[in-house]
């Protein structure tokens, strides 16, 4: 971090706080699933006549559904830069 | 006709001549008062069509009240109010009037009685809002303005062309249910659909919102979307075509706001994929899924206002909106950064925040009127939208690595906009009973569920767990000063690129042309001189007797032929 010198030290300066911040985000996350096992979700009455099973009452869904979404929202954006990135100037060159 | 009440949109236009004769904190105090004027005028409003008039033979209604109409009109005014605490320090009397005509504008379309006043708001809408642009007085907001301005009169066009076919079609010049019967129910769904930002409609909105001033995107995301909104629920519910743009809506942009570098521009992506929620419940057009569209536009107009405030303040204080340029503001503005998180929890649908308790009744009419797959594709985005901006936004501007910029905190009026947004934000996400009694059905859902609360949060840490993988592990991609294409690339790249090779063809070809006749005009002129020039054979003078000779053969000639 380049702080000024002088300046007083903010929170996440440390990153000792940073990793504590952290940790606490995982054990929250942890508490989730467990209580995903434990509370019983009731289920959208639909899902049985829709597709004949419910997607929503897999063991975790919302979770995986979360986690796996987004790892393939960066994924395919990365992709998708290396199509549609151009310089920043893309437009303003009028020639 | 009530006699105590004045049309909504005529306070805003009468406090615009007020403005103009006042200066200072007067003229702010003016301000002020408009929206508070106006406010108190709506809340004495009864249901019923008022200011009747007859134009043409035409029996036009100038102000229709009811339910969905005074949602809208209880917002636009909160929006107006809190827009205008926030520009409070601008002393720019071109922004000031630009943006209550704007909020008028946006007032009388959504009261409107039938089409032609419909129409006559839509294109003062388009008009007023293009000056908050163009007041950031720079080249490229001129450019984008222009472009911005094309494309809304084109959508008036389009709406006046369809309410001509339509009369023509029905002779109803009725603002009720349209649904996609005829040529002039398409010309006015895509007249809808261009203020309402459908696939491919869209790039106005990414294109001009970035380039407007710092306190005028808080007005342009106010108003114009929601005025569409309003027209899209009233004009086609339950129109299925638009449970399928609706669900485009909230997935494409999200790849463009991971990728996107200016922290506006994100909003104005992540702006598109709020209003596919809306779009959506309003094709699907039960009675829930109406009432999640707009009640989604209400808190949508909040929250997004409240991030658009927050990157506003940092672009005010520190000239920069660049992913790239940005980080570490936390250590300057702790409170605009609190403001700012404030409005990702709502946006991104934490319990509690406003999202939660529009979004929601959207996906479970979806699932309960049999679109699974829509469903799912709700769910990626709404995962997706906690990803760029629930946690991007905030992320890559006030924390991320130190950018070494130290600045001060956001002005207090700046603040104070904030904080009214997002204590309604939280209002809303905490009491949505009070907002559900405005909605234009009665509702019959309840939020607060344990199932729906666990599914929503379990959704919502597992995405910031993806999120802080792909971050620690060097995945994520980083902020890049860059341009991404989009569907914009057809008029701003192709168009100029196709208009320069067949101007250039055509230079090509008249040269070619010219230089040809030229040339033959050259002979021309080169044979006539060699006869009619002065040394020419038939300018020559010849005397007398040659001519009498000549005169001689000739009929000597004419006596041979004869003779044989």
């Amino acid at each position: 971090m380049d702080d000024k010198p002088g300046e007083k030290k903010h929170v996440f300066d440390d990153p000792r706080n940073i990793r504590t911040l952290l940790r606490v985000f995982y054990v929250l996350c942890i508490l989730l699933a467990v209580l995903d096992v434990v509370y019983h979700r009731h289920i959208g009455y639909a899902w049985e006549t829709l597709v004949g099973f419910s997607l929503e009452g897999i063991p975790g869904f919302y979770a995986i559904y979360g986690f796996v979404a987004c790892v393939l929202l960066v994924l395919i954006a990365k992709e998708i830069r290396k199509v549609l990135m151009r310089d920043e100037d893309y437009y303003d060159d009028r020639k | 006709m009530i006699a105590s009440s004045t049309p909504p949109f005529a306070i805003f236009f009468a406090g615009v001549l007020v403005v103009l004769l006042t200066r200072g904190w007067w003229r702010n105090a003016v301000l002020l008062a408009i929206p508070v004027i106006g406010g108190i005028n709506i809340l004495g409003l009864d249901h019923g069509s008022f200011w009747n008039f007859s134009l043409f033979g035409q029996a036009l209604t100038l102000v229709r009240v009811d339910k969905l109409s005074l949602l809208f009109g209880y917002l636009f005014h909160i929006a107006a109010f809190i827009g205008i605490v926030y520009a409070l320090h601008v002393r720019d009397p071109v922004q000031q009037v630009a943006a209550l005509l704007y909020a008028g504008g946006a007032l009388g379309a959504v009261f409107a009685g039938d089409l032609v006043v419909l129409f006559v708001f839509w294109e003062i809408l388009a008009v007023s809002s293009v000056f908050l642009i163009w007041a950031r007085r720079t080249e490229r907001s001129y450019a984008a303005g222009m472009r911005y301005l094309i494309v809304q009169v084109l959508s008036g066009v389009l709406l006046l062309a369809g309410l001509l076919v339509r009369v023509h079609e029905t002779g109803s010049l009725a603002f009720g249910a349209i649904g996609l019967g005829g040529l002039g129910a398409w010309l006015i769904f895509f007249a809808f659909g261009i203020k309402c930002a459908f696939p491919a409609l869209h790039n106005w909105l990414t294109d001009a919102y970035p380039e407007a001033t710092p306190t005028g995107t808080v007005f342009l995301s106010a108003f114009t979307t929601k005025v569409a909104v309003y027209a899209l629920a009233r004009g086609y519910p339950g129109t299925e075509l638009l449970v399928y743009i609706g669900a485009v809506m909230t997935m494409f942009p999200i790849f463009y706001a991971v990728i996107e570098n200016d922290l506006r521009r994100v909003l104005a992506y992540s702006m598109i994929n709020q209003i596919g929620f809306m779009v959506c419940g309003i094709g699907i057009g039960t009675e829930m899924a109406i009432n999640g569209a707009v009640s989604h536009a209400f808190n949508d107009v909040i929250f997004k206002g409240l991030l658009f405030m927050s990157m506003g303040a940092v672009l005010f204080r520190t000239g920069k909106m660049n992913g790239s340029d940005l980080g570490g503001l936390y250590k300057s503005m702790p409170l605009t950064t609190g403001l700012c998180i404030v409005g990702a929890a709502s946006i991104s649908a934490f319990p509690l925040f406003s999202g939660f308790v529009s979004k929601s009744m959207v996906m479970v009419a979806a699932l309960d009127q049999g679109h699974p797959i829509v469903w799912l594709a709700l769910l990626f985005a709404s995962a997706g939208v906690f990803h760029h901006a629930g946690i991007k936004i905030p992320f890559f501007a006030f924390f991320a690595h130190d950018s070494g910029i130290r600045t001060q905190e956001a002005p207090w009026n700046m603040l104070l906009a904030m904080g009214l947004a997002a204590a309604l934000c939280i209002f809303n996400g905490s009491f949505p009973w009070v907002l559900y009694s405005l909605l234009p059905f009665p509702v019959n859902y309840a939020p607060f569920d344990g199932s729906h609360v666990l599914a929503q949060a379990q959704l919502l840490f597992f995405s910031a767990l993806a999120f802080c993988w792909l971050k620690l592990s060097g995945i994520y991609p980083p902020e890049l000063r860059s341009v991404n294409i989009d569907a914009e690339w057809s008029y701003r790249k192709a168009a100029p690129v196709m208009i320069g090779f067949l101007r250039r063809q055509y230079e090509a070809l008249s040269t070619l042309v010219s230089a040809t006749v030229e040339r033959v005009l050259e002979r021309l002129l080169v044979v006539i001189f060699h006869y009619h020039g002065p040394q020419g054979l038939l300018a020559r003078t010849w005397p007398i007797g040659g001519g009498a000779v000549l005169v001689l053969a000739m009929l000597g000639g004419f006596l041979l032929i004869y003779f044989i």
